[in-house]
């Protein structure tokens, strides 16, 4: 007899009403990231140059801050499903499946607010 | 684990070039999760200052960055047509397997001249390539 609860032992083991949400997520952050990546890599190309100068100066802009926001936040958590997605494919160890998945996890949130700071930090400096 | 019967047996399958475009979509989206380092690399840097952002684009800019970061571009590129074309499966088009195959060749078309295209603008153009 287990103390675990009818309820506890169903929950987590199959449809829950939110199966599509990975999938669904996957698909809007592919329609976000069409054009938030054509942007970013026009707008890399097109530099002067990739001197410190020209790229802060670039990134002091408010509309490419915002983008440059919008497009590695999107990139995050769109990278974040597909390497979830590709862990589950292929790391199929009782242990090694979610210590895989966690580290994933984690080292994207990390990203995400190195990314968001970094930027913070040079679109705003000067200016506060 | 009981050993279960597995699937697909790739070595069954006749070749056909969209099983290529297949996993290359996946190994260019790997690519670019790990490029995704390079970019918080690069602008963290950038946030650090002046001397540290030089330090870094020292290292993008040495000759095997550059290499990587033309992985990178074609990994975005190739990455960029083969979604769509995976878009267009998911609203239901395309699906039969001639229309696939044909969409499948298109892909790689675009991917070469789009690619061709912001390499030369990214790293050729004089002024621009230096760091």
């Amino acid at each position: 007899m287990s103390l675990r609860s009818p309820l506890g032992r169903a929950l987590g083991k199959g449809s829950a009403g939110e199966g599509a949400g990975n999938w669904l997520a996957q698909r809007v952050t592919s329609v976000a990231l069409v054009p938030l990546g054509l942007w970013f890599v026009f707008s890399l190309t097109s530099l002067p140059s990739f001197l410190y100068g020209d790229v802060a100066m670039w990134l002091r802009r408010p509309w490419n801050a915002v983008l440059l926001l919008a497009f590695v936040l999107v990139l995050v958590w769109h990278s974040r499903l597909g390497i979830q997605v590709v862990i589950e494919d292929y790391v199929h160890g009782k242990g090694a499946k979610p210590a895989a998945l966690l580290t994933s996890t984690l080292l994207h949130l990390l990203l995400a607010v190195a990314l968001v700071f970094a930027i913070a930090r040079v679109a705003l400096r000067g200016t506060v | 684990m009981r050993s279960r019967p597995l699937s697909p047996h790739l070595g069954v399958f006749k070749f056909i070039h969209t099983m290529v475009l297949s996993i290359l979509h996946r190994i260019s989206g790997i690519a670019q999760s790990v490029g995704l380092l390079l970019l918080t690399y690069w602008l963290m840097a950038l946030a650090t200052g002046p001397e540290a952002y030089a330090r870094a684009a020292e290292v993008l800019g040495s000759v095997i960055g550059r290499i990587v970061l033309a992985g990178l571009l074609l990994a975005f590129v190739y990455h960029l047509c083969a979604g769509i074309r995976h878009l267009t499966w998911d609203a239901g088009y395309g699906l039969e397997k001639a229309e696939a195959r044909k969409s499948g060749i298109l892909v790689v078309i675009a991917t070469v001249v789009i690619f061709a295209a912001l390499a030369l603008l990214a790293f050729f153009t004089p002024g621009r390539g230096g760091v």
